[in-house]
């Protein structure tokens, strides 16, 4: 099922009785979620993508804008008419009900022609269960189950009746680290083995990137940038979007462009055709260094971090945001520890120039350096 | 670990000493009057042991006419009030405006004097030379004819004392409800919403298991509050419940002990011990039955 949303805009009244000031939680987001996709809503908290959520499956309404699911329009229709499947963030499984009950809980409240009967129902429970994994779990309360397992309670109710789109809400935030990578692939796999358009929301740009075939970036409620995860990730439109996206986070410098050459502090890093002499941010992705002796960037080394496949270097520069700038090299590189200063020269491709005032992207052809 | 048993004791001690002598030592004693004939609490003296006591009060018409009053009265307002409290508090927490207003007032109730509250009854319900009260003046406005809501029969006394007690005992439970409704998630609201649960579905399967731990709790608490009223009877019926046919088993212990038929302690050990009794299996019923129905999450 394609999801349309068309200018969707949310306003909440101010709580403060003073300004009445609206604050805007989601701002003119125009999309259309192609059938089938799994879509990664991106963003701080406070971003609006939560929000987002809940117009999409309906428990807010929106102040403007349409929502179509295909060519149905839903802006107007209660939840329960929508065909979608929640997963909450805490999950809300009912903890007075076992998890059979809870799977079936949603059929239980189909009426007329679309009614079940009781072994029908059972077996629905059981097929959504099997399908995470959870059918020898059907007999037991939710406080008696792990994180991982309610988890898959949670996502075996949202799909029993078999919805148009399912939608999950953090659906990682509360497991540790280890069965949040594993529970990330059983949602991509669960995914498209339903084929059932998914929309999930989160800010951990990892997650978002390691499963989405789309993600949305959010900033203030404004959509900063839509697209695959890695054409974002390799060309991000404004510095939020390049800040946000990649660990480590890309290095940002102060620098300037003068005759077409990019300064950083007094060192020339790279030949930017076509851009008009200004003050700039210069982003460097960690990956974007590289060791070279006689290279024109040299930063004060302070230590490497071995990480077995790279090395993390871990060195200061009198122009960047952050006290440190981490660059990622590979291992089979020798580093002189004794030296107080590193040398890199940067890939092209790797390094992104922002207007100092709106922090949008500009854009330079590059020259290849000998 | 021997050392700490000790000091734990020793904390307890305080305790212990205060419940033994003011709780434990008079149940005691209270069980074993009621097997002393004749007691006297002055002289320290009695006649003879046995079961003499319970044969006397188990036949005493005034005391059967206790327990029947005191049967109805549970068993009429204990699922009154707390089904009323249960739907008014439904009702306050799905209102936004002016709800601490009316939580204030159904408040109320509690924080007033049970004496100054009978008072205002008799005036509502009471029929003297001037005035036939309120109440039947509102009934004659309706086309019926006048009752005695305080002097008269049987059943309309029972229906103030019933309407009193409800009324008296609602406010606690209210706010207990409310508070419980409020501590429910309103995830689980949601969850229920977008699985398209219908609103009378969501109360039953959601929101009253969710607050069965503090119904069950009033319940219990209503039972062996009901059980034990007395004040309300005063209240309404003056001292002299015995002639009014309106006492209750507290009533008569008290009348054995101090009324005007005073001076048997030991008929009113026996008439305490068989209120523990009935109170006890009551709540052992209650709790066998909630077993089932409360999920203590």
């Amino acid at each position: 099922m394609k999801i349309t949303l068309e200018h969707l805009t949310k306003k909440f009244p101010s709580r403060n009785r003073k300004s009445h000031e609206e604050v805007i939680a989601v701002h003119d987001f125009d999309f259309e979620i192609p059938d089938g996709k799994l879509v990664g809503l991106l963003g701080p908290s406070g971003c609006g993508k939560s929000t987002t959520l809940n117009l999409i499956c309906g428990l807010q309404k929106p102040t403007e804008g349409r929502i179509y699911f295909g060519d149905d329009d839903v802006t107007d229709l209660a939840p329960e008419h929508r065909g979608v499947g929640l997963v909450f963030q805490n999950y809300a499984l009912y903890p007075h009900l076992t998890v059979k009950k809870n799977i079936t809980f949603p059929l239980e409240n189909l009426k007329g022609a679309q009614k079940l009967t009781k072994a029908q129902m059972e077996e629905r429970a059981l097929q959504a269960a099997r399908l995470v994994q959870i059918e020898s779990l059907m007999d037991r309360k939710p406080n008696e189950l792990s994180g991982g397992q309610q988890q898959r309670v949670a996502i075996a109710r949202a799909l029993v009746k078999t919805p148009r789109v399912l939608l999950l809400d953090e659906p990682l935030s509360n497991l540790d680290a280890r069965l949040r990578l594993q529970t990330r692939e059983e949602i991509r796999r669960i995914q498209k083995q339903t084929q059932i358009t998914t929309v999930f929301v989160t800010h951990d740009q990892d997650e978002a990137m390691s499963i989405s075939d789309i993600i949305v970036v959010m900033k203030d409620g404004v959509v900063q940038q839509i697209g695959k995860p890695q054409e974002v990730y390799d060309d991000p439109v404004n510095l939020f979007v390049a800040k946000f996206l990649g660990t480590p986070p890309i290095n940002v410098f102060q620098g300037r462009v003068k005759q077409e050459q990019l300064y950083v502090g007094e060192d020339a890093v790279l030949t930017v055709k076509g851009v008009p002499d200004q003050e700039v941010f210069v982003g460097i992705r960690p990956e974007g260094f590289q060791l070279k002796a006689d290279g024109p960037l040299c930063c004060h080394l302070d230590r490497i971090e071995v990480m077995g496949r790279d090395i993390s270097v871990v060195s200061s520069h009198e122009c960047c945001e952050s006290p440190r700038v981490r660059s990622i090299i590979n291992a089979e590189n020798h580093l002189d520890l004794a030296s107080d200063t590193v040398r890199f020269s940067v890939k092209p491709n790797k390094i992104f120039l922002f207007h100092k005032e709106t922090q949008e992207r500009i854009r330079f052809e590059t020259a290849s350096r000998t | 670990m021997e050392k700490n048993n000790l000091k734990g004791w020793l904390y307890l001690l305080p305790a212990f000493l205060f419940l033994g002598a003011f709780m434990i030592y008079p149940l005691i004693d209270v069980f074993v009057y009621s097997f002393e004939e004749g007691y006297n609490s002055a002289s320290q003296t009695f006649y003879d042991t046995g079961m003499y006591n319970y044969s006397y009060v188990l036949h005493d018409p005034y005391f059967l006419q206790a327990v029947k009053n005191t049967f109805i009265l549970v068993i009429i307002t204990v699922p009154l009030s707390t089904g009323f409290a249960l739907l008014i508090s439904l009702a306050l927490s799905s209102i936004r405006p002016l709800r601490e207003l009316f939580q204030t007032i159904y408040f109320l109730p509690y924080v007033t004097n049970t004496l100054a509250v009978g008072l205002v009854f008799m005036i509502l319900f009471k029929k003297t030379a001037y005035s036939d009260g309120l109440v039947n003046l509102l009934i004659q406005q309706f086309g019926g004819s006048s009752v005695d809501f305080i002097d008269g029969p049987y059943w309309a006394k029972m229906f103030v004392l019933c309407f009193y007690t409800i009324w008296v005992v609602m406010p606690f439970k209210i706010l207990i409800l409310t508070s419980a409704l409020a501590s429910v998630d309103p995830v689980y609201y949601n969850a229920a919403r977008v699985d398209g649960t219908s609103r009378f579905r969501i109360f039953r399967k959601i929101t009253l298991p969710m607050i069965s731990p503090m119904i069950f709790y009033l319940i219990i608490t209503g039972f062996i509050g009901a059980f034990k009223a007395y004040s309300d009877a005063v209240a309404l019926f003056g001292t002299n419940l015995n002639a009014a046919r309106m006492n209750t088993i507290v009533g008569y212990i008290y009348d054995m002990l101090y009324g005007d038929s005073g001076g048997y302690p030991s008929y009113a050990s026996a008439a305490a011990i068989l209120l523990f009794a009935i109170v006890l299996t009551i709540t052992c019923i209650n709790l066998l039955i909630s077993k089932k129905h409360v999920h203590y999450i």
